[in-house]
C-alpha cells in the first residue's frame, strides 16, 4: 500500500514538473522583437537592446538568423504567436513575398528621416520598407601594389595611376600586364579567387550581373527607375552578355587560382588572399573591410585599401561609378498588436536619432545610413566606407543602383552561379551561360 | 501482484511519450500532408489549391525526377557496398585474431561524427587529392557521386558491422562444429549456415542503409551542395531548395516531400517483407 501511494505521488510530481517547467519558459513577452539579418552585428544589437531597456524600461528581444538562413528563420518565427515585430525584407521581391505581413509606415518618423524618400519600398500610396544602410561594391584594390606596378621600368602600358583607369580596355591592359610581371610585383595573381562554390558565388551571379542588366534597363527605361523597370521585366534580352563575359573572363584568367579549382573557393578565401597581399584586387563591397582587417597576419595597410568601378566595356563608361544601394529594409509586422508596432517604431527611431543610438550605428555597426539625422562626421571611418562616401558625394560619377533586388528569385541566382561555375571549369560555353540567364529569368518570373 | 493492478498506471507512464509523439510527429505530419494541397508562405496562411502542387512538382525545371534518379543510383551502390564491407569486416573481427576489440572501436568511430562535419572533412580530403590533377569535386558530377558513396561507406560500415558481429556471435558453436565434423568447407559454412543465421541482422542492416541512403541530406549539403549545377543533388536537398529558394514554391516542396515519404515507405516495407521471409528461427 505504501508503495502504491509513493508511486502515485512520484508520478504526480513528474507530471506537475513537466507542466511547470513549460510554464517557466514563458517569460514576459518583449514589446519589441527584432529579427536581425546580419550575424556579424549580433553582439552589438544585444548590447543596444540592453542599453535601450536601461534608458526606457522597454524590453527588446533580438534574435539573429545564422548566415544565409534569414528567409528560413523568418518563415518559422513569423508563424509563432510571439512573432518578430521588426523584420527585414531585401527589396521589392522580398516585399512581394512578405506583403501580407508588412505594415504601412508612411506616417512614421523613421520615414521622415530618409534623405531620399525614393529609396523606400512603395506600393500604391503606402510605404512598407525603409532602408537603413547604404552599401557599395566595386573592385577593391591594394594601392601599394598598384603604385609598385606604376613605378616598374618594365611596365608595358602608358598608364601611370589608378585614376587613369577609366574603362574596361585600360583595366584589362593593366591587369594583363601585371599578370605577366607578377613575380616582380610579389603577388600570386592580380585578382583574388573568383569564389564559385555553392553559396559563395553571389559576387558574380548577383553583384556582377547587376552591371550589364543595369545598362540594359537604362536603355529602354519607361519607368524612369531601372529597378522598377527590371521588376516589370517578364523577359530580359541580356544584350550586354558579352560585357558581362569581359570582366568575368578578366577575373578568372588573371586569378591567383586555376580556373578549374574555383568551385571550391569561398568569399573568405578570396578576402584572405587580398588581406595577405597575395593579390592586388578583389571584387567586393564595403562590408568586406571587417574580413580584411580580421585576417591574422594581414599585410595590407588601411590607407592602401581603395575601390574602383567595375568597368565592363560599355561606351561612355568613363564616368561610371561603383554600385551603391541596399538590400536591407526594415519592415514592421502588420499582424502584431498596435502597442507592439508603436514600440517597435519608437525603438528604431531611437536607434537612428538619439545620441546613444547614432554612436552605435556609426561606430559599432559601421553603417552608412540614408537618414538626415546623421551628420557628415557621424559616418563610419573605415577605409571602404570612406570610399563609398567619396563616390556618393562626387558629382562626376554615375553610380549604379542595386537593381538586383528585382532579380526574380534565389533559384535564378543559383542557376546563374551554377552556369558560371560550369563555364569557368570549361564544361560549358559562354553561350550556355547567356541562355541560362535568359531562360531562367523567364521561368522564375512567371 | 497481478498484471491488472498496473493497468491503471498505464496513462501516467504512456502519456508523456504520447504527447511528445503527437506534438513532434503526428501533428506535423498531418499538417504537412494538408499543406501539400495548399499554397502558403508561412504555415498559418495556407490556401487550398488541390493537386496543382503535385503537377508542378514534375515540371521540367523542378529537377525532382533527376534528383530522384541520382538518389536511386546512389542508394543501390551504397547499400551493396556498405553491407558487403560491413559483413566481411564482421566475419574477420569475430575470428580469434588479436586486436579485434580495438579494430571494432576504430571502425565504429566515424559513425559518432555528425554528417555535416564528415561532409566538410571529406570535401577537404577529396579536393586535396583532385587538386593535384587541377580538378575539384565540383568539376564533374561523377566525383561528387563517388565522394558521397565513399563518405557514406566510411560512416555507416562501422555501425552495420556491429550489428553483424552481434548476429554472428549469436550463432551456436554447436552448429558450426557439427558442420565442420560433416566436412563443410569455409564457403559452404558461410552460405549455408552463417548467412541464413544472420538473416535478422541482414534485415535490419538493409533497412537502415536503404532508408538512410534515400534520406541523405547533411552529407550531400556539406560535400557538394548539388554542385555542379544540381547534378549531384539528392531528393532531400531538392525538396529543401524548392521550399526555401523559390518564391511561391513552398507548396510544391511540400508535395515533393509527401511523395518522397511514400516512395521511401514503400521501398522499405517491401524490403522488410522480402527479407523477413528468409529469416530462420534459431
Amino acid at each position: 500500500m505504501k508503495n502504491k501511494i509513493l508511486a502515485t505521488i512520484l508520478s504526480l510530481i513528474c507530471i506537475v514538473s513537466c507542466f511547470s517547467l513549460a510554464g517557466c519558459g514563458e517569460r514576459k513577452e518583449a514589446l519589441v522583437y527584432y529579427l536581425n539579418f546580419k550575424p556579424e552585428s549580433a553582439a552589438v544589437y544585444e548590447e543596444l537592446a540592453k542599453k535601450y531597456e536601461e534608458e526606457t524600461g522597454i524590453a527588446v528581444k533580438v534574435v539573429t538568423a545564422a548566415a544565409n538562413t534569414y528567409e528560413q528563420t523568418l518563415k518559422s518565427e513569423i508563424a509563432k504567436s510571439d512573432a518578430p515585430t521588426i523584420f527585414q525584407v531585401n527589396g521589392p521581391i522580398g516585399y512581394d513575398a512578405w506583403k501580407d505581413y508588412c505594415l504601412d509606415i508612411k506616417d512614421s518618423k523613421l520615414y521622415s528621416f530618409l534623405t531620399d524618400t525614393d529609396l523606400a519600398i512603395k506600393d500604391g500610396d503606402g510605404i512598407y520598407g525603409i532602408p537603413y544602410v547604404v552599401e557599395g561594391y566595386g573592385i577593391i584594390y591594394n594601392d601599394a601594389i598598384m603604385e609598385k606596378y606604376f613605378a616598374l621600368k618594365s611596365k608595358k602600358t602608358n598608364i601611370n595611376s589608378v585614376s587613369e583607369i577609366i574603362s574596361f580596355d585600360k583595366l584589362k591592359a593593366v591587369v594583363e600586364d601585371m599578370t605577366t610581371q607578377k613575380e616582380t610585383l610579389g603577388i600570386q595573381g592580380v585578382f583574388a579567387s573568383t569564389s564559385l562554390s555553392s553559396g559563395e558565388d553571389w559576387r558574380w551571379q548577383t553583384h556582377l550581373l547587376n552591371v550589364p542588366l543595369y545598362y540594359e534597363m537604362v536603355e529602354n527605361d519607361n519607368k524612369n527607375d531601372p529597378t522598377l523597370n527590371l521588376l516589370d521585366a517578364k523577359e530580359i534580352k541580356h544584350n550586354y552578355s558579352k560585357n558581362f563575359q569581359n570582366l568575368f573572363d578578366l577575373y578568372i584568367n588573371n586569378s591567383v587560382t586555376a580556373k578549374t579549382l574555383l568551385g571550391s573557393k569561398s568569399v573568405a578565401d578570396s578576402m584572405a588572399e587580398f588581406a595577405l597581399g597575395q593579390v592586388a584586387m578583389v571584387q567586393n563591397g564595403n562590408w568586406g573591410w571587417s574580413q580584411i582587417s580580421g585576417v591574422k597576419g594581414n599585410t595590407v595597410k588601411e590607407s592602401d585599401v581603395k575601390m574602383m568601378p567595375m568597368y565592363i566595356g560599355i561606351e561612355g563608361e568613363e564616368n561610371q561609378g561603383i554600385c551603391i544601394g541596399t538590400e536591407n529594409y526594415f519592415a514592421i509586422n502588420k499582424n502584431v498588436s498596435k502597442e507592439k508596432q508603436e514600440a517597435s517604431l519608437k525603438f528604431l527611431e531611437w536607434l537612428f536619432s538619439s545620441e546613444t543610438g547614432k554612436k552605435y550605428v556609426s561606430e559599432k555597426l559601421g553603417f552608412i545610413t540614408p537618414f538626415n539625422t546623421f551628420t557628415e562626421a557621424e559616418q563610419p571611418a573605415d577605409p571602404l566606407a570612406k570610399e563609398i562616401v567619396r563616390y556618393m558625394s562626387d558629382e562626376k560619377y554615375e553610380n549604379i543602383p542595386w537593381i538586383f533586388t528585382a532579380f526574380p528569385s534565389e533559384a535564378f541566382k543559383k542557376d546563374v552561379g551554377n552556369a558560371l561555375l560550369d563555364y569557368a571549369q570549361g564544361t560549358k560555353k559562354w553561350e550556355d551561360v547567356e541562355k541560362t540567364v535568359i531562360s531562367k529569368w523567364k521561368s522564375e518570373r512567371s | 501482484m497481478k498484471i491488472n493492478q498496473y493497468r491503471r498506471y498505464f496513462p501516467i507512464f504512456v502519456a508523456p511519450c504520447l504527447v511528445a509523439f503527437l506534438i513532434a510527429f503526428v501533428i506535423p505530419f498531418v499538417m504537412g500532408l494538408f499543406l501539400s494541397f495548399t499554397e502558403f508562405r508561412t504555415v498559418s496562411n495556407a490556401q487550398f489549391v488541390g493537386i496543382e502542387n503535385y503537377i508542378r512538382a514534375f515540371s521540367d525545371d523542378s529537377g525532382f525526377l533527376e534528383s530522384l534518379w541520382f538518389t536511386v543510383k546512389f542508394a543501390i551502390i551504397s547499400v551493396i557496398t556498405i553491407n558487403v564491407f560491413a559483413f566481411f569486416l564482421a566475419l574477420i573481427l569475430t575470428k580469434s585474431v588479436p586486436g579485434t576489440k580495438l579494430f571494432r572501436t576504430v571502425f565504429f568511430m566515424p559513425n559518432l561524427i555528425g554528417g555535416i562535419v564528415l561532409g566538410y572533412i571529406w570535401q577537404v580530403i577529396i579536393n586535396g587529392v583532385l587538386y593535384n590533377f587541377n580538378y575539384s569535386i565540383t568539376s564533374d558530377p561523377t566525383f561528387g557521386f563517388w565522394g558521397l558513396v565513399i563518405l557514406m561507406n566510411w560512416q555507416m560500415i562501422g555501425y552495420m558491422m556491429i550489428i553483424y558481429i552481434a548476429g554472428i556471435q549469436n550463432i551456436s558453436t554447436d552448429i558450426l562444429e557439427a558442420a565442420k565434423v560433416d566436412g563443410a568447407g569455409g564457403f559452404v559454412t558461410l552460405t549455408k549456415i552463417i548467412i541464413p543465421s544472420v538473416m535478422p541482422s541482414i534485415t535490419i542492416c538493409l533497412f537502415l542503409t536503404i532508408t538512410n541512403s534515400f534520406k541523405l541530406f547533411d552529407q550531400n549539403l556539406a560535400l557538394t551542395a548539388g554542385a555542379p549545377a544540381n547534378r549531384t543533388q539528392m531528393v532531400a536537398l531538392n525538396i529543401y531548395e524548392t521550399f526555401y529558394s523559390r518564391n511561391g514554391y513552398e507548396g510544391v516542396g511540400q508535395a515533393k516531400a509527401v511523395m518522397f515519404f511514400v516512395i521511401v515507405a514503400v521501398i522499405a516495407l517491401a524490403q522488410l517483407y522480402l527479407t523477413r521471409r528468409k529469416e530462420v528461427e534459431n
